[in-house]
């Protein structure tokens, strides 16, 4: 791992870009890391591309700028693998998306025509409609990320995203939501 | 004395650093107006006032121009008073600021940079404080969120014995809306730093009355001017004085006036303020890498301005450099440039000095970007001295 080590977040308005990248850097935070977690902020609106970012480190950060060369990309719209956007400054052979898809990697790798990059894929929609009965598959993606990155063990990463949520929401929607991030972890394809 | 601290380590955005600095502040009065991309302070501060967490009197006002003149007559009745706001908000607010200083009232304003219209833009430079620079405020800039929270605090301190109002500012959306870890301190110890302000007249003292604000013409405005041009040569002296004193009662190491980086044996050097600094210090670590003597000083004060400590740093320096995040628009680059040009002008040994303008409207600026300057400065040290002394970092020419 690179001193810095770099997540870039595709989403929409709506689908919760922004909270993931908060979510998991307040996990992170707690587990003493270095972390910055921000929104590219452009005209807010549902429905829009939004981008947000995570920067993770062991030691205090000191740049402050936008990240141009991520470790990882995640997508939370699948219907971006056709947009270079995804792809721009990502290592075409360390590199890696995840992307919250139904199909495999190797699936998406002919419906895009995608060469290179290590590949994973998660139905992060399709947990979510099936448990919190909406598409929200920012938080089933975190569990993907964790299974590909073991930034964090899973389950101090599951303590602390139930804390945080917990403020804001009630606990069947907390359940609902840590319950997706485990079956997103465990049905992570491509590893 | 040094105090055992157990660390608190929270995840906030730099604006929610900043509430959370003013709900351990509690202060008597907050009179404010909600601006992008400061709306969070107030809306956060105005929800702990609805929870009971404060004891604050919160003025919510219909203008900025409106808040700060509920500050400033809370702050001559005696009160300890904040506010919060960016950008135009601030540019709104520029009448009352000199009343605020001219009264010598210590408010304490917590700013979030954003350039100044036209065009509209929500976005970081340093347009709006620098054009505040001549309104008698101490400025105190901050890198990243936690440095922010904890200024507000030395802010404070600084201002309420200096009788000066002092803004502390963040830079728009990358601190502000970035979440950064904020090492929170102990809510009983910020309360025994600060201790209570005791002002030294207030209007609502019956027993002493006093008159404020009265027309002051001919016969004695100058020295009433000239008077506070001392006070504030004399919060050259409180400002180190409350670092110190900060520091050591939260066993902390925060600078003061400058926060110099790899300076010792530097011949090459570049200023800058806020959250670019961190950037220019990574492209100092790759030069150093490669046996060049370059250093980075971040201006964390601007004003007053320190130009005797800069004088200490720039002994050896053969090119100095300037990051401005604000033009003049006046033909001669930004305004710190032009300080701190003028003020080495007179030394024997002095730097060559140019000026970069960068990040206007938010455009991000990154290490390579502060790799180019410092190329720059490399070429210049070895006699090759760019015919333009201003140089527009990162725009489309």
């Amino acid at each position: 791992m690179k001193k810095v080590f770099e997540i870039r977040w595709h989403g929409r308005g709506g689908l919760g870009a922004k909270t993931a990248a908060l979510l998991l850097g307040e996990a992170l935070i707690q587990k003493g890391k270095y972390v910055q977690a921000f929104p590219e902020y452009g005209p807010e609106r549902r429905g829009a591309p939004v981008k947000s970012y995570n920067r993770i480190s062991d030691t205090p950060i000191n740049v402050h700028s936008g990240i141009t060369n991520p470790d990882i990309v995640v997508v939370l719209d699948p219907s971006f693998m056709s947009s270079p956007d995804i792809y721009q400054g990502l290592d075409r052979e360390k590199g890696k998306i995840i992307v919250n898809s139904e199909l495999t990697p190797e699936e998406l790798r002919e419906k895009f025509k995608i060469d290179g990059y290590n590949m994973y894929t998660v139905n992060a929609s399709g947990i979510s409609r099936e448990i919190l009965k909406r598409n929200l598959p920012n938080t089933p993606m975190l569990g993907a990320v964790m299974r590909v990155t073991g930034l964090m063990d899973l389950e101090d990463f599951i303590e602390a995203v139930g804390k945080r949520l917990s403020v804001k929401f009630k606990p069947e929607i907390v359940e609902g939501n840590l319950k997706a991030i485990r079956r997103a972890y465990e049905e992570v394809k491509g590893l | 004395m040094t105090t055992e601290i157990r660390k608190k380590v929270l995840a906030l955005t730099g604006n929610e650093a900043y509430a959370y600095a003013m709900k351990q502040i509690n202060p008597d009065v907050v009179a404010a107006y909600p601006i992008t991309p400061a709306t969070e302070i107030v809306q956060i501060f105005s929800k702990y006032v609805a929870d009971g967490e404060v004891d604050t009197e919160f003025v919510p006002v219909e203008s900025e121009h409106s808040a700060m003149s509920a500050c400033v007559g809370a702050s001559a009745a005696g009160a300890r008073v904040m506010t919060a706001t960016a950008s135009q908000g601030l540019a709104l607010m520029h009448e009352v600021l000199y009343v605020a200083s001219a009264l010598r009232l210590p408010i304490v304003l917590a700013e979030v940079n954003r350039a100044l219209s036209a065009p509209i833009n929500i976005h970081c430079d340093h347009s709006d404080t620098m054009g505040s620079r001549d309104a008698g405020w101490i400025q105190i800039y901050s890198e990243n969120a936690d440095e922010a929270y904890q200024s507000l605090f030395i802010a404070l301190k600084i201002a309420e014995r200096a009788n000066i109002p002092a803004m502390v500012t963040m830079d728009g959306f990358i601190v502000s809306h970035g979440m950064e870890p904020v090492e929170i301190l102990p809510d009983e110890k910020v309360r025994q730093f600060l201790g209570e302000r005791k002002p030294l007249y207030t209007i609502l003292d019956v027993e002493h009355p006093i008159t404020i604000g009265p027309l002051d013409l001919t016969d004695y405005f100058f020295e009433h001017k000239r008077g506070q041009i001392e006070a504030i040569k004399e919060a050259k002296k409180v400002i180190p004085e409350v670092h110190r004193e900060y520091n050591e009662f939260f066993g902390k190491n925060m600078p003061d006036f400058f926060e110099p980086y790899r300076m010792e044996d530097a011949e090459i050097a570049v200023i800058s303020l806020g959250s670019a600094s961190g950037t220019v210090r990574e492209a100092v670590d790759v030069l150093r890498e490669k046996g060049e003597k370059v250093g980075a000083l971040r201006m964390r004060i601007f004003r007053p301005f320190p130009y005797e400590k800069l004088r200490e740093y720039t002994g050896n320096l053969k090119v100095l450099s300037v990051m401005d995040r604000a033009d003049s628009l006046a033909t001669i680059g930004g305004p710190v440039f032009n300080e701190v040009r003028s003020w080495l002008y007179d030394l024997e040994r002095r730097p060559f000095v140019m000026n970069f303008v960068y990040g206007l409207g938010g455009r991000d600026f990154f290490v390579e970007d502060a790799l180019y300057i410092f190329e720059k400065l490399i070429k210049a040290a070895k006699g090759e001295r760019p015919s333009e002394l201003i140089e527009y970092v990162g725009v489309r020419e």
